[in-house]
């Protein structure tokens, strides 16, 4: 098939970007999009320009570090993906597709469709651990039987990549569902409880401080997050915040 | 130089305790005062910083990605393997010692793989105190699978991304530190060299990926920890930026290389497509607890099959040939993965593969839906439950084991695996070679550490699965953090390393120079173009079957590319700016010179073990006709290589094997 891609195009984080538009040719329906994006950048240095800048690492879905912004939808009109997830078959020939970045204030853009998520690792600095030291000394992992309901919860929680589509989707910019994963997935076990006042104070306070907006529950971050996280998390994550709140 | 693998005196099951009991220490107010650099943040590299730092040392991590958790570990689907035995089906640190040696076609380090089994259990005791989400059965309890090469049960897992999981438990235990402030966390780095002072490693030099500066960083002891080299094939189920840099250069600065030769084709991943697929994907091995494998018996059904007018589910059970099962009656489907991707081979260069370039083979989980479908409506109290029913209750069995796995292959192949047989072929997955290391995990080099996938030293010729995660976290967590001690205990008077002397200076003018080359070559071709060619090459011909003309064919092949490469190769772009270009440049040059010392390796070991398998060594007759044949009289060795400049001068050095505890025999899984 033959497209049209409009892309936004940024030299640094200190320029001003615009949107380029590019053809691209004989695409196969069988094709990732990022193998797509490899097409249009063997083109581009074939032709002595400078290939579009893109993060991507595993392309298997898991890594997290894919991270477009495609015709209105992070990672793209797919569910359940992520942008390197996404294939050829999803669009059709003569298509005009737009492709941006993650747009976020607390996302700034490095370069092209690369943008900054160091803000994330900051909230997990704040407390998304649990402070047992790894030197080998705990007790037998069978010790505390964890009913099987709770651990598939907290598996569910677990499964967030960090990749930024909830922050992306969301009008406000809020990442109220990546924090609430992790939150979720220590509050959901008995080896997280016992800092579990602190965790959630810690790194809703650093939410706050990285310029994330509120969440006033459109639901939005759920639609397009690749790995399903589920609302409930935020409603979890509420609870557990208030409570801690009011113990101080 | 003579390798020295200092393996305590001893029996083997008291080695590692007695051996801990008598290294020195390092006081905790001394550990204040050392630095450490650590390369690499998946489940080694990570595990080693955030243990590092909780003893005390001052470290310093860096990852190319733009957070540690994005490390490759985290696409480790299937699970890790302890010697726990709550199953109890037999299973102890001896017997999960013997399968890997086994396993690894005895080519591996009999003191290094029992140290490995005995750390085994905290391991998974850790990542539970961590709150890693391991499977759990209804009464609460960690819940295991079998994986292939073994006859009990012992691999963890957290559905089908158990590498996820515990990687982000190490991750946790990286942030926890990095909040302290003991770790001093370099994200969007690359290391381009080791810096050596009075012949000990003493730093790096780095590259911010994002503004393109040249940095130096020093420290009193250096660990990489930066991953396997699969790669240098192109294709492969590593990640896109998966590398062998760090290990390159370690190399040529003179850490000797190990076993290169030493590579997994895993039996299931996703066939390739087209010329413009960048990447291959795993479908874990624990399908196969549940899949079965089989390509039509009769060519007519493959032919037809291969023309869209029959559908697998339209051949009836008597005319498929479930190869594996018929081959190997005892490990049937979970026979290990060497094995397994040969066979698969074998059937499609018969001419049995089910697409169009013949290299597929069914994975089926019909009998696995039927078994389970039938087994939940029992305990529903449904005696005669209908077809449908039973494919319902059997699908979300399947669902709950393997769901991402199902929706990962459904995304990418545009089939539904519950209702027609998933297709797969082997590709390039991990790597056993790597540096060498001693039983310190130290390199050849003073001071200079390699663990995780990057060293060579438990895997053998070949690595069973779910052990990669349980090396790299054994390396990182249990490992290294006490024999690095040992070392550094003749550091704490040094005091910090000033980066502002010659050998530095030195380093960082050959990295620039180097990219200062890239950036003004203004060639002809793409990275992508040269690393398609070598990828090509070292598939077709140090792939899955090897033999002297091949290899001989590629070691000029590849000299030819990498000639090519330096005289054409195109870069756009800048250096002071976030050029991936650039990065990958540097990456493919060294792949080009590994695929040559690799080639030249497996022609240089004339036997079939494990992964490599050598077409003029396989057994003529008897039960074991056709399968590979060792020869441990000749090649009981690890092949250690040393730099001399161009790949073709490496020199070989020898370390012996010696099998103390377990009676060298015929691998069979018959």
């Amino acid at each position: 098939m033959d497209l049209i891609l409009k892309i936004w195009r940024q030299k640094g984080s200190n320029d001003k970007g615009q949107m380029v538009e590019y053809n691209v040719t004989d695409i196969s329906e069988h094709m990732s999009f990022l193998e797509m994006m490899d097409v249009l950048n063997e083109q581009l240095v074939a032709k002595d320009e400078e290939p579009v800048a893109f993060d991507h690492d595993c392309r298997e879905g898991i890594c997290g570090m894919c991270s477009m912004y495609i015709n209105g939808e992070a990672h793209g009109p797919d569910r359940g993906i992520t942008t390197c997830q996404l294939h050829m078959r999803t669009f059709n020939d003569g298509d005009t597709i737009t492709i941006e970045p993650f747009r976020a204030n607390a996302f700034p853009v490095i370069k092209d469709l690369v943008v900054d998520r160091m803000a994330f690792e900051r909230i997990q600095q704040a407390g998304g651990f649990i402070s047992v030291n790894t030197s080998g000394n705990t007790q037998d992992a069978n010790a505390i039987p964890i009913s099987k309901h709770a651990a598939d919860e907290a598996m569910d929680a677990a499964t967030c990549i960090g990749c930024g589509a909830c922050v992306a989707s969301c009008k406000n910019s809020s990442a109220m569902l990546f924090v609430s994963a992790k939150v979720s997935q220590y509050a959901l076990l008995p080896q997280g409880q016992v800092e579990a006042t602190d965790r959630v104070l810690n790194m809703v306070k650093q939410m706050d401080e990285e310029s994330f907006g509120n969440c006033t529950n459109t639901g939005a971050c759920e639609v397009e997050c690749p790995k399903g996280i589920s609302l409930e998390n935020i409603a979890r994550m509420n609870r557990e915040y208030l409570v801690a709140s009011l113990k101080g | 130089m003579k390798l020295d693998s200092k393996i305590p005196q001893g029996p083997l099951k008291d080695k590692w305790t007695t051996y801990k009991d008598n290294i020195n220490l390092v006081n905790p107010a001394n550990k204040r005062n050392i630095d450490i650099i650590v390369i690499g943040t998946g489940l080694a590299g990570g595990s080693a910083a955030a243990t590092l730092a909780e003893l005390g040392y001052n470290v310093k991590a860096f990852c190319y990605q733009d957070s540690p958790r994005r490390a490759h570990s985290i696409a480790a689907q299937g699970g890790i393997n302890a010697a726990k035995n709550y199953m109890g089906d037999g299973d102890s640190n001896y017997r999960l010692f013997y399968d890997t040696v086994k396993g690894g076609d005895y080519r591996s380090r009999e003191a290094n793989v029992h140290r490995l089994a005995e750390v085994s259990g905290n391991i998974i005791d850790q990542c539970v105190a961590q709150g890693v989400p391991f499977a759990r059965d209804y009464g609460g309890l960690l819940d295991n699978r079998s994986f292939g090469g073994v006859l009990v049960s012992r691999t963890f897992y957290a559905k089908g991304q158990t590498g996820q999981q515990l990687l982000l438990g190490a991750y946790s235990a990286m942030n926890r530190q990095i909040a302290r402030g003991k770790i001093e966390m370099h994200n969007r780095h690359e290391m381009l060299d080791v810096v050596l002072v009075d012949g000990k490693a003493r730093g790096i030099i780095a590259r911010n990926l994002i503004t393109g500066e040249i940095e130096r960083h020093s420290a009193h002891a250096v660990v990489v920890a930066s991953g396997g080299y699969g790669n240098v094939y192109f294709l492969s189920t590593n990640a896109m930026g998966s590398n062998a840099t760090a290990a390159w250069k370690i190399h040529k600065k003179g850490a000797y290389f190990a076993n290169p030769c030493y590579t997994q084709i895993h039996p299931t991943c996703i066939p390739r497509s087209g010329d413009y697929q960048s990447k291959l994907t795993l479908m874990s091995e624990s399908l196969r607890n549940d899949g079965r494998i089989w390509v039509p018996k009769h060519m007519e059904d493959v032919l037809a099959i291969r023309e869209g007018k029959l559908k697998p589910t339209q051949i009836p059970e008597e005319n498929r040939d479930y190869y594996l099962e018929r081959r190997y009656p005892a490990f049937g489907n979970l026979v290990p993965r060497d094995v397994a991707s040969r066979a698969a081979k074998e059937r499609c260069d018969a001419g049995y593969g089910v697409n169009e370039t013949s290299e597929a083979v069914y994975l089926d989980f019909k009998s696995a839906i039927q078994r389970y479908g039938t087994e939940q409506a029992l305990l529903h109290g449904d005696h005669s439950p209908s077809k449908e029913k039973i494919l319902e209750l059997g699908e979300a069995v399947i669902e709950e084991k393997y769901g991402n796995l199902f929706q990962m292959y459904e995304k990418i192949v545009a089939e539904n695996p519950y209702k027609t047989p998933m297709m797969i072929y082997p590709a390039t997955h991990y790597t056993m070679g790597g540096v060498w290391v001693d039983y310190n995990l130290m390199t050849t080099v003073p001071g200079l550490y390699c663990i995780g996938e990057a060293n060579f030293s438990d895997h053998g010729a070949n690595r069973l699965g779910a052990s990669a995660l349980m090396q790299g976290l054994a390396d990182g967590y249990f490992v290294l953090p006490y024999t690095i001690g040992d070392y550094l205990s003749d550091d704490i008077r040094t005091g910090a390393i000033s980066t502002d002397s010659t050998e530095f200076e030195e380093a960082e003018n050959t990295v620039k120079e180097r990219l200062d080359f890239f950036i003004n070559n203004k060639g002809t071709h793409s990275v992508d173009h040269y690393h398609k060619k070598l990828g090509k090459v070292m598939w077709d011909k140090v792939g899955m079957a090897r033999n002297e003309k091949h290899l001989k064919e590629a070691i000029a092949e590849i000299k030819e590319i990498r000639e090519d490469f330096w005289k054409n190769v195109k870069v756009p772009g800048s250096l002071n700016e976030f050029n991936q270009e650039l990065e990958k440049a540097g990456r493919v040059a060294d792949f080009l010179e590994l695929g040559e010392l690799f080639a030249k390796d497996a022609l240089n070991r004339n036997e079939s073990c494990g992964g490599h398998f050598r077409e003029e060594s396989v057994e003529i007759d008897g039960p074991q006709k056709g399968e590979a044949l060792r020869n441990d009289k000749d090649y009981a060795h690890v092949s250690a290589w040393e730099y001399k400049g161009e790949p073709s001068d490496a020199v070989l050095h020898k370390e012996e094997l010696e099998f103390k505890d377990i009676e060298l025999k015929t691998r069979s899984y018959k």
